[in-house]
């Protein structure tokens, strides 16, 4: 294959010579449409998303923008806008797909949020981001620098009816400490194709919580590298595909710095006919990453006939000299045995359900460490499971 | 006011269909009465206490079970529970991700029809557990989630007194246990029975725990059937004999 230098990402990456890891590109020549059969694309229904492939500018309106972003940043927090070019914006994330590099080539401003260096935020910064029609693109890039040794967490919630890509590049540097929280609550027809890239710093941790419950088609791509040692990146994510819900999530976690974590924990609970989970988690380890440690792992619980998951872990390693690696994925069915046995103490069947999938994902809710999000959170899923498998009592 | 079952006859599914394994039962359990139902194995002891309870497996196909007047075919599952039945079962299934703790909880509203006062439920709770000899960090743990066997037994017990149903079916609860266990787990069956109104029914293939349960009636099945009863000297006999004669019996019947 040939090597193009990616003047932005300054070195760091070695090319990967992989099918999973398309060469990352801002000219869209480089992202020819894809049929479906190419490896990162076979999962993904093709004729629904297929709006999202076309070169399609922002279908606002006066007054009226196909999606409206409210951002609320507490005090210490600059937000302001890039042009296409302006650094930082392109210093992290090379489009990686076409819809990546068509969201930069369709977004003239991009959302730039700075948390200055040494700042602590303790409120979370957040972004409403509402699509208002099913039929309009809107084309995101959003940069967030988590200036060195300060802290913030970050909570994105999309809603509506949209056709949105959106690329959202972090860059955590070093020392700093980000939590960076998506929550996908869609109407049922919207189409969303992310990408979202961290690099990570030296002793710096990121975290990066996914959440997707709506939309008709949603496809994220998550991605971290490092720019130095010591770094720790946890990438958390629940989901929950209704019948003809297609959620797929795509991690990609480069160890490209010695002594560098990572930590990959993916639930998702699937519902009704042709629900469709997609989880893909790719994690390389190079030759200098020594002293890593890594650990992925993908839960699903399947709640009746005709919903499907698909759970890909990939473990590219390069070196032995590792502290730990590992990944597991499994498939659990929530069966008439234990409905039976719930029920026979009384419990009934929807609440029996509801019990089962709320511990499945507050298991893994408890473990982001923020009280304030964690509470957001449960309420979240407790709105989903209502609406999905019926009301508590 | 009482548990009846009437020449009750039960299916159970199969993958080449329905085969029946109950083929005409009666008993009465009175409130206050320990009965115990012995067999050998296939004798369809555990299919009675499934078919009671409202596993989806086993269809009652003709004769009736009624709990203090309410037919129980026409309940579902929770229906059943909330009407005053237990079933201890043999093989509690693991439900990772619901405490102990949740569960007990639910499952306490749920039977009472209102959440138990926390003040109160949280002492109860790990009395319950104490006196099975569980220890309180079993409370966070996942429902039967990595318990031993042993544990799993206890378990079920915690949950018999915490909900203290009118009736309860102990499907064979002494199976598994070492001597220590099976004393915990019957210290814990008496308790119940001890409250004077509460019947019971107890499965076993072993007389051992009716050493330490002592039973007002003793029911002998073999191949769906009762085929003999009698007071506590019938299990006595029942240690020295076994079940080969009434196998026999039934086989030459059959």
């Amino acid at each position: 294959m040939t090597i193009t230098e990616v003047p932005n990402v300054a070195g760091a990456i070695e090319t990967l010579e992989s099918h999973l890891h398309p060469q990352p590109s801002f000219d869209l020549a480089d992202h020819p449409s894809p049929n479906g059969r190419e490896e990162v694309w076979r999962f993904t229904p093709m004729r629904r998303i297929a709006p999202l492939l076309e070169e399609r500018a922002n279908e606002d309106r006066e007054g009226d923008p196909a999606v409206a972003f409210t951002l609320n940043a507490p005090d210490g927090v600059e937000a302001s806008t890039l042009n296409r070019g302006q650094a930082p914006r392109g210093t992290v994330l090379v489009p990686g797909d076409r819809p990546a590099a068509l969201a930069d080539l369709g977004c003239e401003d991009a959302l730039y949020v700075r948390i200055p260096a040494n700042t602590e935020v303790a409120e979370p910064i957040r972004l409403e981001i509402e699509g208002r029609d099913a039929g309009r693109r809107s084309n995101a890039v959003h940069v967030i620098v988590a200036e060195p040794n300060s802290k913030a967490t970050i909570v994105y919630r999309h809603s509506g009816s949209t056709q949105q890509l959106e690329n959202i590049e972090i860059d955590v540097r070093d020392g700093a400490n980000l939590t960076f929280v998506s929550l996908q609550d869609w109407a049922d027809d919207t189409l969303h194709a992310a990408e979202h890239t961290a690099r990570v710093g030296r002793d710096a941790t990121y975290r990066h919580v996914n959440v997707s419950f709506g939309g008709d088609v949603v496809r994220m791509h998550t991605n971290v590298y490092y720019d130095g040692p010591g770094g720790s990146a946890e990438l958390f994510g629940l989901y929950f595909a209704d019948a003809g819900q297609h959620i797929e999530h795509r991690l990609f976690v480069d160890h490209n710095a010695p002594h560098t974590k990572s930590n990959i924990d993916y639930r998702g609970a699937l519902q009704g006919q042709d629900a469709h989970a997609v989880w893909i988690g790719d994690v390389v380890i190079r030759k200098v990453a020594e002293g890593i440690e890594t650990y992925e792992s993908n839960k699903n619980l399947v709640l009746s006939e005709g919903a499907r998951a698909d759970s890909v872990p990939n473990l590219e390693i390069e070196t032995g000299e590792i502290a730990g690696a590992g990944h597991s994925s499994t498939t659990g069915r929530f069966d008439d045995e234990h409905l039976f046995y719930l029920t026979s103490r009384g419990i009934d069947p929807v609440e029996a359900k509801r019990l089962v999938v709320m511990g499945f994902f507050v298991d893994i809710i408890r473990r982001i460490g923020i009280p304030d999000v964690e509470e957001r959170l449960v309420a979240e899923v407790e709105r989903e499971l209502a609406a999905s498998v019926g009301a508590a009592k | 006011m009482s548990l009846v079952i009437n020449d009750l006859h039960v299916d159970v599914l199969t993958e080449d269909g329905p085969k029946q394994i109950l083929k005409g039962v009666n008993l009465t359990i009175n409130p206050g009465e320990v009965h115990a139902i012995m067999g050998p194995n296939g004798s369809g002891k555990s299919t009675l206490a499934y078919a009671m309870a409202g596993h989806p497996k086993y269809q009652m196909t003709s004769g009736s079970v009624t709990l203090d007047g309410k037919e129980l075919n026409e309940l579902s599952v929770d229906e059943r529970a909330r009407a005053g039945l237990f079933l201890a079962m043999q093989y509690p299934v693991e439900v990772p991700g619901v405490s102990v703790s949740n569960f007990l909880r639910t499952a306490k509203t749920a039977i009472d029809g209102e959440a138990p006062k926390v003040r109160t439920w949280v002492k109860e709770v790990n009395q319950a557990m104490g006196a099975l000899g569980l220890d309180s960090s079993f409370s966070g743990r996942s429902l039967n989630e990595g318990f031993s066997g042993g544990e799993k037994k206890r378990a079920e017990i915690v949950q018999l007194q915490l909900l203290n149903p009118k009736y309860a079916i102990l499907d064979e609860t002494d199976s598994g246990l070492d001597i220590d266990a099976l004393r915990v787990v019957a210290d814990g069956v008496n308790r119940y029975t001890g409250q004077g109104d509460r019947g019971v029914l107890l499965i076993t293939h072993y007389t051992r725990i009716l050493n330490y349960i002592k039973p007002d009636f003793v029911h002998v099945y073999v191949d769906g059937r009762v085929v003999t009863e009698g007071g506590p000297e019938l299990a006595a006999k029942l240690e020295e004999t076994g079940y080969d004669a009434y196998i026999a019996a039934a086989r030459a019947n059959a």
